[in-house]
């Protein structure tokens, strides 16, 4: 059995200032599969996550995704993403001036026609298959009765299944969710499950953040528990919820 | 906000045809409202082209430039040394003002654009009044300083010499054959604001208009999304600075001379004014601020005190006197303190402009229909 890792995270530190936030991370991240990383606020699990988007530059260490350093000096946000990484944020990051279906459609855009492209004469309206395409994803996420609503006017868990929404009309290789159903509704937050679940069979590589035991155990393949900037302990669901170490550190804290 | 609005290729036909024939009959509605001569309906169209243009920078992406004026005073200067050198025909004059101000948007707004904000304004506002006070000093051989640059009847004017186009004592511009004053400059200035207008309207229902609007909501989001946003602001301030360089040539072009004071930061202010004016991000909005403004200006600055005076007859003298008094200093050179009491009404009570009252009154005749069908 060949195992390809999509993402390899070898060695990465990462200080503020005197807070030493990651100590000597290695991950790798298995080509298909859900990978959790849980751990108590403050851990370090975003910042772990904008290092590998070019957010933040990790103070050493390497991350690698397919075979491309995306530490390097000429590594851009819009460049890591145009590689096929995409990521929903712990503050939903939305246009809200744009209406819901112009914010999935901006992102088809991105990926079809590249970081920057220039043609004014065909008009949104003229992009039929993209439009089509990106109300059949508001369909799937049955947002299409608010498709022409300003986004900024979403709740706040309508917010976050945009974003979703927006990240996976660009098909990334590797997803990556920052507590993608925090203040959610038990109801959204089912849905949402749902949805992952469905990409998840469809062979898309993900890292989840989650808070959430009931999320993580539904969807995780691979469990990394990280606890004041370093992992503390990996394994598959069932190894992590009977870890001694687990328990103590956060599992303790939260009801499974 | 309203910038992207969605519309229906037939309806955007329609609303350009409606905008073609309100501009091309401008003299016949402008002599109602005391507007139906050549040069106020010539500022119409100028400065409707400039506040559009700088709508596609300002209205779209949120990047306040406050330097626009010096791609007006590039075009203005690029327009007479065209007729100077080459020919009176305005075609290479308006090739030659779009050509160079092109060139200077591209550095500054290269330059500019390395920071957002208020550090991106003053940044232009910096680069303007540089090109301000060298026009004044050390580029004096190009803008003939002070007394600014003129056409002479010994200019060389190579094209035209070579079609044996005879030399005017008072050279003025035309366009094979056609002078270009009065009714007939106005329609060359109608012609190229129909052409900036429709331009406007492609950016504005184009997904690159879209991606625009997307930087200006949320820019972290953007570049996390695939997107470089610089060479979308930079493509956005060229063609912003394009227009603004045409309406320079346009106003070289009904009245062959170019000075310094068009690079001053007052004008940069003055299209900033224009489009919130009239409505920021709207199609419709940036013109109908810069008619609002020249027409206002046109009107409010001619009063002077004998004006005021037959005005206020009806009233006993004492009465008269308290009036003229009070209204003195919003008319004739003080009529821009009644600009910045418009401007403060407007921002006060008409956050989106001029065109929020047209929406606005628009909404209540729509809704009263909507009552009567429902009955
Ligand atoms: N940009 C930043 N500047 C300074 N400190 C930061 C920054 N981002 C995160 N931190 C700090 O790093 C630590 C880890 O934060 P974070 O990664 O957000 O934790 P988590 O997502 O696990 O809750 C926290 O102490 C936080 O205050
Ligand atoms: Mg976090």
């Amino acid at each position: 059995m060949s195992k390809r890792h999509v993402l390899s995270i070898a060695g990465v530190n990462k200080t503020f200032g005197g807070l030493k936030a990651l100590t000597d991370i290695n991950l790798n991240i298995e080509e298909g599969k859900t990978h959790a990383i849980i751990g108590p606020n403050g851990a370090g699990k975003s910042t772990l996550l904008n290092t590998c988007i070019g957010r933040l530059k990790p103070d050493n260490g390497t991350i690698t995704f397919e075979g491309t350093d995306l530490t390097g000096g000429n590594m851009t946000p819009h460049g890591i993403n145009q590689l096929g990484v995409s990521r929903v944020f712990q503050t939903p990051e939305i246009f809200p001036d744009l209406t819901l279906l112009q914010n999935v459609m901006i992102p088809a855009f991105a990926k079809r026609d590249g970081a920057f492209s220039f043609n004014i004469f065909k008009g949104l309206r003229e992009e039929k298959q993209l439009r089509d395409e990106a109300m059949h994803l508001l369909e799937d996420f049955e947002m299409q009765n608010l498709a022409h609503v300003h986004a900024g006017s979403l709740s706040r868990g309508n917010k976050r299944r945009l974003e979703l929404a927006m990240c996976l009309i660009q098909h990334p290789k590797l997803l990556l969710l920052d507590e993608p159903t925090a203040g959610m509704a038990r109801h959204d937050t089912n849905r949402t499950i749902d949805l992952l679940k469905k990409i998840k069979e469809r062979g898309m590589t993900k890292v989840i953040i989650e808070h959430d035991m009931h999320v993580v155990f539904s969807l995780a393949d691979r469990i990394s528990v990280l606890a004041q900037g370093a992992i503390i302990a990996e394994g598959t669901p069932d190894e992590i919820k009977g870890h001694p170490k687990v328990r103590e550190a956060y599992l303790g804290t939260a009801e499974i | 906000m309203q910038s992207i609005v969605e519309s229906s290729r037939t309806r955007d036909t329609f609303t350009l045809l409606i905008f073609i024939a309100v501009v091309l009959t401008a003299p016949i509605w402008g002599e109602f409202i005391g507007a139906g001569y050549p040069d106020l309906l010539q500022k119409f169209a100028i400065f409707g082209l400039f506040a559009i243009g700088y709508n596609i920078l300002f209205g779209l992406t949120g990047y306040l430039s406050f330097g626009h004026a010096a791609f007006l005073g590039v075009g203005s200067y690029a327009t007479v040394w065209s007729f100077k050198l080459l020919s009176m025909n305005a075609i290479p004059a308006v090739i030659f003002a779009v050509a160079l101000s092109a060139i200077f948007a591209v550095v500054i707004g290269y330059l500019s654009l390395r920071r957002s904000g208020i550090y991106f304004s003053i940044l232009t506002l910096a680069f303007a009044q540089m090109s301000y006070n060298m026009a004044y000093s050390v580029l004096t051989p190009i803008t003939n300083g002070e007394t600014g640059l003129q056409l002479k009847s010994s200019d060389p004017r190579v094209l035209d010499a070579a079609l044996g186009v005879e030399p005017q004592a008072v050279p003025l511009a035309d366009l094979f054959g056609i002078t270009l004053n009065g009714y007939a400059g106005f329609y060359f200035c109608a012609a190229i604001l129909i052409l900036g207008f429709w331009l406007s309207m492609k950016i504005f229902r184009s997904p690159f208009g879209m991606k625009l609007v997307a930087i200006k909501s949320n820019q972290t989001r953007m570049e996390f999304t695939g997107f470089s946003p610089r060479p979308y602001l930079l493509t956005a301030f060229v063609i912003s600075g394009v227009y603004a360089g045409l309406a320079g040539s346009l106003m070289a072009i009904v009245d062959p001379l170019a000075g310094a004071e068009r690079m001053q930061w007052t004008a940069s202010g003055e299209v900033v004014l224009m489009t919130i004016l009239g409505g920021v991000g709207t199609l419709f909005g940036p013109i109908l601020g810069a008619a609002t403004i020249k027409y206002f200006e046109n009107i409010f600055s001619a009063i002077n005190n004998q004006v005021l005076e037959s005005a206020y007859s009806f009233m006993p003298e004492w009465l008269s006197d308290i009036a003229i008094l009070l209204t003195r200093p919003f008319v004739g050179e003080g009529w821009h303190l009644m600009l910045g009491v418009l401007f403060m009404a407007i921002i006060i009570f008409l956050p989106g402009g001029i065109i929020e009252g047209v929406r606005r009154i628009g909404g209540i005749f729509k809704k009263s229909k909507q009552i009567e069908e429902d009955a």
